[in-house]
């Protein structure tokens, strides 16, 4: 981006139990953009170019990861921007409340240990293609941290098959080298998968903190090009 | 029996208080107390909240220093960073309610220390929890390990506090009493303070959180009694966890103190609405009337005596200037939580409540707080434990020593445990669990702040005073390995019934030890617990005076790690035998808790710390201390279970000493060829000696010639990934 121009505006949904958001605000600067917090009872985006739903557990998440999210008075506006073909990336808790909501196919189940699993997983790249992705090459290997206890993604059947065909998968958990394995697999996803793309390109969600990984010192880079794929898609 | 009910003599022993205490009571108020207040007093002259049989020892403490900017006696101790930071912490015991049910106690553990951060303005940045479990064949353990990893996951991980640190240990002392401690450490500008005072007579008092319902009633009370075979029986005294009300306090609290809307405030911990008014009251000089009928209630029909002492979570009183009343609410409101104006500040000390229009209590403050019993309990100064005649040590199977106690839970490999947690929220995270210490960086600055728990419990019930000092050498030592200047320390003081002289001397010579420790070091003690009470039908927990210490890095350039690499050349620095008095190879290879504990020696301990200090911070060495297991365990954990060593242990050494030995003070480092003489000069005055290097895939020691043990180091991390591997499955 050169300098003077106007940075480009990236809102970062506040959810009451929202616990990633301080961190994606703090990402979002760090790649350029200007982020705005938007509180989940506000009926528009603060006329930003990309949204982000952060981490974090929404309104508690006792009932179902997401499930009350989906209804709260910003998703309205979440879904016309998503509609609209605007940026949207849920991180998280904010990818389950894009499938509560049916902008992305399936659901997620808890996790196969019936656990919490928080550590750092290998993810192959599996599309580069959207505007979002404008900074992953395919078959790349990213290394980011996963902190969920429901991110054992499951559909039915034909949905599977329906994700597979249209190639809207765009990472799956990968050893180091970037093969398939289940060991590789934290949580039992289905096809391992752990972020998924809609069929316009334009709205991702993804089980992994890129946010967590955009400073070496607390353990590597490899979040920045998701974000910033954002931030420079507003 | 009716909450206004005149008190009687049996009615306060029924709850915890003696006759002697109850005389006390009628002689400081001149007349009977009711129901309610004699309920107060039990619950402020309790062991857990008043401290009575500790305070007179605990005063033996350094509790100054020039960064100590809030000593003991707040919510928590303050520490000052520099560039106008602070570091708000402290550690706290919640063994009781875990014992009971492991899952809520735990949870709830997580929970109020939590509080106890945030009540005086800063940011929770980090948890570190320091757990003790019995043999794990015993009755209830391994559901116990399961439901306190569990609570304490599910409560840090909603709140969005990373778990970055603590240890796990086991030992059957343990079987009827677990220790669960809960660390947590904040941060906040140096201006941004706030304290648990209720000042400014004419102020309003708001109720704050969640509703009060009938759980925890008397739970401090509970935790100021031993247990028998009736423990379940105590369920109904354990809290229930509410970790999304509780980041919604939080964050409505930060709000509301960014915004200077707040004149003092305090959690309702133990002992409920009654120590959150009365200690507020105490420390302004105050009083405060409260109406107990405005209190949101989860039930109907709670009386006096049910809004007073219930221990339900998630709750605070805060005290604002009248015309900021609304805008509390307002804010309070907006994040979704009760709040409601139920009192005033008053001038005269004293505590008025009415209850449907009517008096319910009025007691003086002084004699339920300051006043509250002192007891010089009896005590008997512990024997240190004698030298013990050892079995020959020579010619065994050293490498089976090394494979026995890795496959000994107390080696485990913790990630079973620590993968639970989330341990990277907050993005800060620099070293995580799994490590010598944690160190986390101060949100958008690159200051360093470090953290590590520590107590070889073993040791301390073998010499109380030198166990305790140990402890806080192995806390410097570990903050060392991550940079990090010890700059405070908050302990959590578990031991047995205080009524039996042997315990009480425990904890006075554990006391002391850790008192001379933290003068040596110039690291004061800035806040702390004492739990006592830690026994089942008779038979006490080993005496566990756990450290928590905080450490700064004042600028992190480098990421400290804790493994070597291939073709790096490993150092000992420090004394080349170590002592096996209490050490874990006499207790787990041979079957001795025995042996002499070593005093600590404070210069020399000093002087590697530095050295070591200085060597992570500019990136030139990896660095593991020497403490349970000595240098053989310490290389099998540098290796990681990929690259191997060949290291030749100094001429003349007993084998046994050299490789097992343990209160030495010594570290094991590793330096890439290139910053060996930067190594070496760093160490001069020193004894330091060069062992070997790294590469292969075996770990080789061998003294003189004789390879004393040769070891494939992915087989002896197996070994440690054994331990706790059932707790990562279904």
């Amino acid at each position: 981006m050169k300098a003077g121009r106007r940075r480009p505006r990236v809102a970062v949904v506040i959810f009451p139990g929202s616990n990633c958001d301080r961190d994606t605000l703090a990402a979002v600067e760090a790649t350029g953009g200007e982020a705005v917090p938007v509180w989940h009872q506000s009926r528009d985006l603060a006329g930003c170019g990309s949204v982000i739903l952060p981490g974090g557990f929404s309104y508690g998440d006792y009932l179902r990861a997401g499930a009350m999210a989906a209804h709260s008075p910003v998703m309205a506006a979440v879904r016309r921007h998503a509609e609209a073909g605007r940026p949207v990336l849920g991180i998280c808790n904010g990818f389950q409340m894009l499938l509560e909501i049916g902008l992305l196919p399936g659901a997620m189940l808890m996790n196969r240990t019936l656990r919490f699993i928080c550590r750092d997983v290998h993810l192959r790249v599996e599309r580069d293609d959207v505007p979002l992705l404008t900074y992953l090459r395919r078959g790349q290997v990213l290394r980011l941290p996963i902190a969920h206890k429901e991110g054992n993604w499951f559909a039915p059947p034909e949905v599977v098959r329906e994700v597979e065909s249209e190639g809207t998968v765009v990472l799956r958990y990968c050893t180091p080298g970037g093969g398939l394995d289940d060991g590789a697999n934290p949580n039992g996803a289905l096809n391992a998968i752990a972020g998924l793309v809609n069929s316009a390109g334009n709205v991702l969600g993804l089980m992994p903190h890129p946010e967590r990984r955009v400073r070496g010192i607390v353990g590597g880079e490899d979040g920045t090009p998701l974000i910033r794929g954002l931030v420079e898609a507003a | 029996m009716r909450w206004d009910a005149p008190g009687t003599v049996e009615l306060a022993r029924e709850q915890g208080l003696s006759e002697e205490e109850y005389g006390r009571i009628l002689d400081s108020i001149g007349r009977t107390p009711n129901l309610t207040e004699l309920g107060i007093f039990a619950a402020l002259w309790s062991e857990h909240c008043s401290y009575k049989s500790s305070r007179v020892h605990l005063r033996k403490l350094p509790t100054s220093g020039r960064r100590v900017v809030q000593g003991p006696g707040e919510n928590a101790g303050v520490v000052d960073l520099g560039g106008g930071w602070v570091t708000v912490f402290k550690m706290e015991s919640h063994n009781h309610p875990s014992f009971i049910e492991p899952y809520q106690g735990a949870a709830t553990g997580v929970g109020g220390i939590l509080r106890d951060i945030f009540t005086m303005g800063a940011r929770p940045i980090m948890l570190l929890d320091s757990l003790r479990f019995g043999s794990l064949d015993a009755p209830r353990m391994p559901h116990l390990v399961d439901g306190v990893v569990r609570g304490i996951g599910d409560y840090g991980n909603c709140v969005g506090v990373p778990t970055v640190g603590g240890e796990v240990d086991f030992h059957p002392s343990y079987n009827g009493n677990v220790l669960v401690n809960v660390m947590c450490v904040g941060v906040a500008r140096a201006d941004g303070l706030f304290f648990g005072r209720a000042s400014g007579p004419g102020n309003s008092v708001v109720y704050l959180g969640s509703k009060t319902g009938r759980d925890g009633i008397h739970g401090a009370t509970m935790a100021s009694d031993v247990f028998d075979e009736s423990a379940s029986e105590k369920r109904p005294t354990v809290q229930v966890g509410d970790p999304f009300t509780e980041k919604l306090l939080i964050e409505c609290c930060l709000e509301l103190m960014g915004k200077g809307l707040v004149v003092g405030i305090q959690d309702m911990g133990a002992a409920g609405l009654t120590s959150s008014a009365f200690e507020m009251a105490a420390r302004a000089g105050c009083g405060l009337t409260l109406d107990l009928s405005l209190v949101p209630a989860r039930e109907r029909g709670m009386t006096p005596y049910e809004l007073m002492l219930s221990e339900s979570q998630e709750r605070m009183l805060l005290v604002a200037a009248p015309p900021d009343v609304p805008g509390v609410l307002e804010v309070c409101h907006r994040w979704g939580l009760d709040a409601v104006e139920v009192g005033s500040v008053t001038a005269e000390p004293e505590v008025v409540a009415t209850f449907e229009g009517r008096e319910a209590f009025r007691l003086p403050v002084a004699p339920l707080v300051d006043d509250a019993p002192r007891y010089e309990r009896p005590w008997v100064r512990p024997a240190p434990a004698a030298a013990v005649t050892l079995p020959p040590l020579h010619n065994r199977d050293w490498g089976a020593d090394l494979r026995a106690l890795l496959a000994s839970p107390a080696f485990a490999d913790t990630r079973p445990v620590w993968q639970q947690y989330d341990q990277s929220v907050g993005a800060s995270t620099v070293v995580g669990p799994g490590a010598d210490a944690a160190l986390l960086l101060l949100p958008g600055t690159s200051i360093g702040v470090a953290a590590t728990t520590d107590c070889n419990a073993l040791a301390c019930g073998l010499d109380p005073f030198n166990g305790a000092a140990q402890a806080v050498a192995e806390a410097v030592r570990n903050l060392a390995c991550v940079g990090a200047e010890p700059v405070g320390v908050t302990d959590c003081l578990n031991f047995g019934s205080p009524e039996n002289p042997k315990v009480m001397g425990q904890f006075v010579a554990a006391l002391e030890g850790m008192a001379e420790a933290c003068r040596a070091f110039e690291v004061p003690v800035v806040s702390g617990n004492v739990s006592f009470y830690n026994e089942t039908s008779g038979s006490a927990i080993l005496p566990t005076p756990t450290v928590g210490m905080v450490g700064v890095v004042p600028e992190v350039r480098h990421r400290p790690r804790g493994t070597w690499r291939e073709g790096e050349a490993l150092y000992l620095l420090g004394a080349a035998e170590g002592e096996l008095g209490g050490s874990r190879f006499l207790q787990l290879v041979l079957g001795l808790e025995a042996g002499p504990v070593p005093a600590v020696d404070y210069a020399a301990e000093s002087r590697a710390a530095a050295v070591v200090r200085g060597l992570v911070r500019q990136g030139l060495a990896a660095a593991k201390d020497l403490s349970d297991g000595g240098l053989a365990v310490a290389a099998a954990e540098m290796s990681g279970g990929t690259v191997g060593a060949e290291l030749a242990l100094p001429e003349g050494v007993a084998p046994a000493r050299a490789l097992f030995g343990e209160w030495r003070g010594g570290f094991l480092v590793a330096v890439e060829p290139e910053n060996e003489q930067a190594l070496v000069r760093a160490c001069e005055g020193s004894p330091v000696n060069r062992l070997g290097a790294v590469g292969g895939s075996r770990l080789k020691i061998a003294l003189g010639g004789n390879v004393l043990l040769d070891e494939p180091v992915e087989e002896l991390e197996g070994l440690r990934e054994n331990g706790l591997k059932w707790l990562s499955e279904s």
